[in-house]
């Protein structure tokens, strides 16, 4: 078992090096358009880029290119934004990580509960009218775009009932650390949460409701039913930890993606200053070396996510567990 | 006479069809008493599957329904809140399913299986549980049966999952064992010691069994008494004897003529009955055998009688003193075609 992660490691490894070259190609040597110029943004000096040219290596081999960016990105870690005079971007990216952090997590554990509990009431009841309205909101909640929820959200909470009772207590928009107000940071981040979660409830109720009912019909299920079991036990025990693969697989993807900056409709509209929004700012600026490192940190994160994923897969399915 | 372990009368099972309903199973009745071993016999898809687990309500309500009575010790499992039937599945009634291959959860060690039907029935703790899980596996026969209760069901051969699914089945001591074709996927080997498993089960336990297969060898060695399934409905039921030296429909002819003998000159090839059984959407509406029935007459359009004599009997107008001249002229009839 241990083998199996470490080996799941190093096999990680070896993918975000390969990301981390490929990213470097696409973005330096991409011929045909001078790197030092793109890093130095619009409306650079000439006395500029000569200095980013000579400082980048861009006159010396692509290997050492590559030798020099990984440096600044990962060791020295002093990549600096040119657009934005001399900001450097990975300690702005790693400032920013906390709160996409905070809204992704929160996010994911309720869509994770919601997700479970659409799925397995209406597997359990499936064909009722109990299961035919869950499904009707999982649709629903499915198809209503992610800045028109958000912005309804805001709407209602922080202009048109603000001052109700039921909202009054919801802050200005914004993200508060939690290291320095664990209560703002909370009722700052409820109604984020709820607006995020909302899409992958819907999305992860309905799959999991069709891979139950799929399991429903195995061999299995019948033989934990001739045991003599409660039909709860039969569907918690029997059914559920064998169907959630196509689940476990999609949080994966989902929550890598989200953490690494696909957050960033959410972010943008709630104010909070995450990876997404520090994109979506950089790409406005073509800011060359903050997306870079948005990119890179993005990519990491989906494959991190991917490996803990895999090594999921073994707690939950013991036939994938290598002897 | 006692009243019989398990009294199924009149079963009747139907699916949802597009438009209506298909029947599976047409009145089947049968008991079984306490000690004894049942067979049921016939083709695949004649519904000895489909019958028992209706019986034990292991099928889809909401697309199956099931009509008739079936009585366990005199309590009728159909009108059982579903608390009480849960207490006799497994405890009273154990079942056997036909496919070991796919029969354990793959997520959950052998043991856990075991151990969580007993827990289901008894007030035992975990860990006798555990202990008793480890016996049933040495009594069924498993090498090794503390290592076996930590291993996963695809960690162990066919014959061993098999196994492993008889110990389930026993844990409770059910006085009924359904077995669903409990040697079909196992080689023969390995059959005849999952037979010999049942023979003691009974005689140490004094369980009934109902034991489905398709191999009338099988029946021969085992059974008491012999049910004939044909497209849901019960062709012919008598006493291993009955069946064997004096079958009475022209469908039991046929599944005799297919066991090799044991003695004498073999039969150039082994005569099999020509076409396929109907689905439950096709059968027709007179005897359901037959579109197959080589000595059919226009009188089978009808719905057949059933002849009883005794214990025994069979679902056919032929009358018993044209069988044997019937049967003989089937056999040169093929002698000649083979
Ligand atoms: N859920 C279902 N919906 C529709 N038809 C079904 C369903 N389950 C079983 N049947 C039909 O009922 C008939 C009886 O099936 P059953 O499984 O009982 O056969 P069997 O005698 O056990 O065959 P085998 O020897 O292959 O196990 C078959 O024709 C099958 O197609
Ligand atoms: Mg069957």
């Amino acid at each position: 078992m241990i083998a199996a992660v470490l080996q799941r490691l190093v096999q990680m490894a070896f993918v975000m090096f390969g990301i981390s070259v490929l990213v470097f190609l696409i973005f330096f040597a991409t011929p045909g358009a001078d790197p030092a110029a793109r890093l130095a943004g619009r409306n650079a000096s000439p006395e500029t880029v000569q200095q980013i040219r000579h400082e980048f290596g861009f006159d010396r081999p692509l290997p050492v290119q590559y030798a020099i960016m990984m440096k600044k990105l990962f060791i020295t870690q002093d990549l600096t934004s040119f657009v934005n005079r001399g900001e450097k971007v990975v300690p702005e990216i790693l400032a920013a990580a906390p709160a996409t952090l905070s809204l992704v997590a929160g996010a994911a554990l309720l869509w994770v509960l919601g997700g479970l509990f659409v799925g397995v009431i209406s597997a359990a009841t499936r064909g009722s009218w109990l299961d035919r309205s869950l499904m009707i909101l999982a649709l629903i909640g499915i198809s209503m775009p992610v800045f028109w929820l958000a912005s309804m959200a805001n709407l209602v909470t922080q202009s048109a009932y603000h001052d109700s009772w039921a909202f009054s207590w919801v802050p200005e928009l914004g993200y508060t650390p939690l290291t320095k107000n664990p209560l703002r940071w909370f009722q700052g981040l409820v109604i984020p949460w709820l607006t995020l979660a909302t899409l992958y409830v819907g999305i992860y109720g309905r799959v999991l409701r069709a891979n139950l009912i799929e399991t429903l019909q195995e061999d299995y299920i019948r033989t934990a039913r001739a045991k003599g079991l409660s039909e709860t036990r039969v569907l918690l025990r029997h059914g559920l930890r064998t169907s959630l693969a196509a689940f476990v697989t999609m949080f994966g993807l989902d929550f890598g993606s989200l953490v690494g900056g696909a957050a960033l409709l959410t972010e943008v509209l709630f104010g909070i200053n995450g990876v997404g929004r520090l994109t979506y700012i950089a790409l406005g600026n073509l800011d060359l070396p903050m997306i870079l490192a948005s990119v890179m940190y993005a990519s990491f994160f989906v494959v991190g996510a991917n490996a803990v994923v895999d090594i999921l897969y073994a707690v939950i399915d013991p036939r994938v567990r290598k002897e | 006479m006692p009243a019989p372990l398990l009294d199924v009368s009149g079963l009747r099972v139907s699916f949802a069809a597009d438009g209506g309903r298909s029947t599976a199973i047409q009145d089947v009745s049968f008991n079984v008493g306490a000690g004894e071993v049942l067979s049921i016999v016939g083709e695949s898809g004649s519904g000895k599957t489909l019958s028992l687990l209706s019986v034990l309500g292991l099928i889809d309500r909401r697309t199956t329904f099931v009509e008739g009575r079936a009585l366990f010790n005199g309590r009728d499992l159909f009108t059982l809140p579903p608390r009480e039937l849960r207490r006799i599945r497994g405890a009273g009634i154990a079942l056997i399913s036909q496919d070991p291959m796919t029969a354990l959860t793959p997520v959950f060690t052998i043991g856990d299986q075991i151990a969580e039907q007993i827990l289901a029935h008894e007030k035992v703790s975990r860990r006798a549980a555990r202990a008793r899980a480890v016996d049933l596996l040495r009594e069924v026969g498993i090498p090794s049966p503390e290592e076996a209760v930590r291993r996963f069901p695809h960690q162990l051969s066919g014959g061993m999952r098999q196994r492993a699914v008889i110990a389930m089945a026993l844990s409770c001591n059910p006085a009924l064992l359904i077995a669903d074709e409990p040697t079909t996927a196992l080689d023969v080997t390995v059959q005849a010691q999952v037979l010999d498993l049942l023979r003691r089960l009974r005689r140490d336990h004094g369980s009934s069994i109902v034991l489905i297969t398709h191999d009338m060898g099988v029946v021969a060695e085992m059974a008491d008494r012999v049910m004939v399934m044909y497209a849901g409905r019960v062709v012919e039921g008598g006493t291993v004897r009955e069946i064997f030296e004096d079958p009475w429909h022209p469908y039991s002819w046929g599944l005799m003529n297919s066991i090799p003998p044991v003695r004498g000159a073999k039969p150039a090839r082994l005569v099999s009955i020509p076409g396929t059984p109907p689905t439950p959407q096709d059968i027709p509406p007179g005897c359901a055998f037959a579109p197959r029935c080589r000595l059919r007459r226009p009188a089978c359009a009808a719905p057949p009688p059933r002849q009883e004599a005794g214990g025994h009997q069979a679902l056919c107008l032929i009358e018993a003193a044209e069988r044997p001249g019937l049967r003989a002229g089937l056999w040169t009839a093929e002698g000649t075609a083979a």
